[in-house]
């Protein structure tokens, strides 16, 4: 097939359309947020947008009535903090691939769009008339982790919320009930931050080049893994 | 303790007002519990359903029997690691799960998988559509009552698994996908069963539409029950044929595809406006022959070369961030991976579409009757592993 061929010239003028969209998006954002947009960032023809954490239910709204995107992707977190367990749950082998000299705790680096704290809010939604899709960031106060639901936004973001308050401990106001949504109910600790350990590596350490047979070879030399 | 008649009297007094409410007036609530182990919950989902009468006030389903942790583990896991674990949240079309990871790595590396790869990656990816939507078909029946279709499914659903078998050597867990291509190349003879494979599935379909869909309990038990409007599935984040037969013409392979081929044959969007049960039964019935077709074109045109484009052996991802989501038989799936230029990946948040599927329910339940929970449940059609991850 030519198909592939011919493909980079009008895979390039989309991914230039993109980008104009994204651009005209963010000046849209610029001008109906004013001061809540602190970072933004565009990639690949998408858009991120970070706004602070009094603003993230004014952004879903004006996401939702101004600018179309009905449709309610996903609503997560991110613990930029280094895991402070470093790499001493990996195994051997990983050792042997990456050298120790990697194993120093790097400093806390947040991603696109930038970062202030420790916590930052993560969430999608896209148009589907046009096909647009925008991810949306919002730093949480480390001392407070709080922010506005968007659940009276978009429904959908319940249960979203309610798997971020139980594996982040993020709390959202004018959520209607937030409980365990996976864990037992008397579960103590936040699994998905950092700090918490996976606690089937402590009960049992990964195992590693142990548990890979080596291949027979036929010189009868051993083998590799 | 002594107890006075007028104690007694009263007691009896009050007891007797109260069997006379019970008796004339209204029915007391009653709280009833489906599953976690019921075959319309596809897994361990468990449903609390308060109901007056016949009637469902509130239901509010109870997951986390299956929770496995997949986005913590994978923090642990290298990236090649990571598609063993992510073939295990959708399991009955594993293959699918794999490709927008590996497309959202992909694309941080900056790595594309050449023609070869791509196209061989958009027939499994369909065959995976058709093995898992077979299944719904002959599910969907069993649902209100009929037993012979889901026979018929899983008979006919085995060539195709077959078909993904002989490629990737696993029925259900292929982990065939790797970043910048596939394991190995197809075995020789492989395109013709599958053409012959299709041509089954084709007949299965058209077994299903006579069986099921026309039958006249089946249409009672499905139309106008479970009616989605398009707005308020959009705002629960439904996707798939779940928002299609709400008469939502949005399909991820077409709108915005990524990495695989779809655009590259010719094939149709099916929608059904009515958004009820019977309305998603027939979107994912003409999408399983949609599908055959698009398997069917991309066999006549797979191109030749190589199947993995240069990449290292030890992979680090770059530091940045990207999401790549694909249409998959259950809906819009979706990868956000975050890389620290590490050999794990630093966090990845799984959209799986189920989860968003299912949330709808307590909205959608209001107010149904309890046998058309069962159907209703079915014909949103989610696999436990993909609400639970």
């Amino acid at each position: 097939m030519s198909s592939t061929d011919t493909a980079d010239p009008t895979a390039d003028a989309a991914e230039a359309a993109a980008e104009a969209e994204a651009e005209a998006l963010l000046d849209g954002a610029r001008s109906a947020l004013g001061e809540a947009l602190v970072g933004s960032h565009i990639a690949a023809g998408e858009l991120w947008l970070r706004v602070d954490c009094e603003s993230w239910a004014t952004l879903a709204r004006w996401l939702r009535d101004e600018e179309g995107f009905t449709f309610f992707s996903f609503l997560s977190a991110i613990d930029w903090m280094p895991s402070p367990h470093g790499r001493d749950m990996d195994s051997t082998v990983d050792n042997v691939l990456d050298p120790p000299e990697a194993k120093e705790a790097p400093p806390t680096e947040t991603g696109v769009a930038g970062g202030d704290t420790r916590f930052q809010l993560l969430a999608r939604v896209s148009d589907v008339a046009s096909g647009r899709s925008l991810n949306a960031k919002a730093d949480l106060p480390t001392d407070d982790l709080r922010a506005p639901s968007w659940v009276p936004t978009y429904p959908g973001a319940d249960w979203h919320e309610r798997e971020a308050w139980e594996m982040f401990g993020i709390d959202f106001d004018g959520h209607p009930g937030l409980r365990h949504i996976y864990l037992p109910g008397e579960f103590e600790g936040h699994p998905l931050r950092k700090d918490y350990p996976l606690l089937a590596r402590r009960v049992k350490p990964w195992p590693g080049l142990v548990d890979v047979e080596l291949m027979p070879e036929a010189d009868g030399e051993g083998g590799t893994p | 303790m002594t107890v006075t008649e007028r104690q007694q009297l009263s007691y009896i007094a009050a007891r007797a007002a109260d069997a006379r409410v019970n008796l004339e007036i209204e029915t007391e609530g009653m709280t009833l519990n489906i599953g976690p182990q019921h075959p319309a919950t596809h897994g361990t989902l468990r449903i609390v359903a308060k109901l007056d009468g016949e009637q469902v006030v509130s239901a509010e389903p109870v997951m986390g029997y299956m929770h496995r942790g997949y986005e913590k583990l994978a923090e642990v896991r290298t990236y090649p690691q990571v598609t063993t674990l992510i073939n295990r949240i959708d399991w009955l079309g594993s293959f699918a799960n794999e490709v927008p990871f590996i497309l959202a790595a992909e694309r941080l590396m900056e790595v594309e998988a050449p023609p070869r790869a791509q196209w061989i990656r958009t027939i499994l990816f369909e065959l995976s559509r058709i093995a898992n939507i077979t299944l719904f078909l002959g599910d969907m029946a069993v649902q209100v009552g009929a037993i012979t279709p889901v026979f018929f499914a899983f008979r006919d659903r085995e060539h195709v698994l077959n078909q993904i078998e002989a490629a990737t050597g696993g029925r259900f867990h292929p982990n065939f996908d790797r970043i910048g291509g596939l394991k190995d190349d197809l075995p020789a003879g492989w395109v013709a069963e599958t053409r012959q494979a299709m041509r089954k599935i084709r007949r299965f379909c058209d077994e299903i539409e006579e069986l099921v869909e026309g039958n006249e309990i089946f249409q009672a038990r499905t139309r106008g029950i479970g009616v989605i409007p398009p707005d308020v599935g959009l705002s629960y984040g439904l996707s798939g044929a779940n928002i299609r037969a709400s008469g939502v013409d949005w399909d991820v392979r077409r709108d915005s595809p990524c990495g695989l081929v779809h655009d590259q044959v010719d094939w149709k969007v099916w929608t059904h406006p009515d958004g009820d049960s019977f309305a998603r039964f027939w979107v994912r019935l003409q999408e399983t022959r949609e599908a055959t077709k698009i398997v069917d074109q991309l066999l006549d045109a797979i191109p030749s070369g190589p199947i993995m484009a240069k990449v290292p052996v030890i992979i680090k991802v770059p530091a940045g961030e990207a999401y790549v989501e694909t249409e998959n038989p259950l809906g819009v799936m979706g990868y956000y991976v975050v890389s620290k230029g590490d050999l794990h990946p630093f966090r990845v948040k799984i959209r799986s579409a189920s989860f968003s599927n299912v949330s709808i329910t307590p909205w959608l339940l209001k107010g149904v009757y309890v046998p058309d929970i069962i159907t209703i449940l079915g014909s949103l059609y989610f696999i436990l592993g993909d609400i639970d991850r």
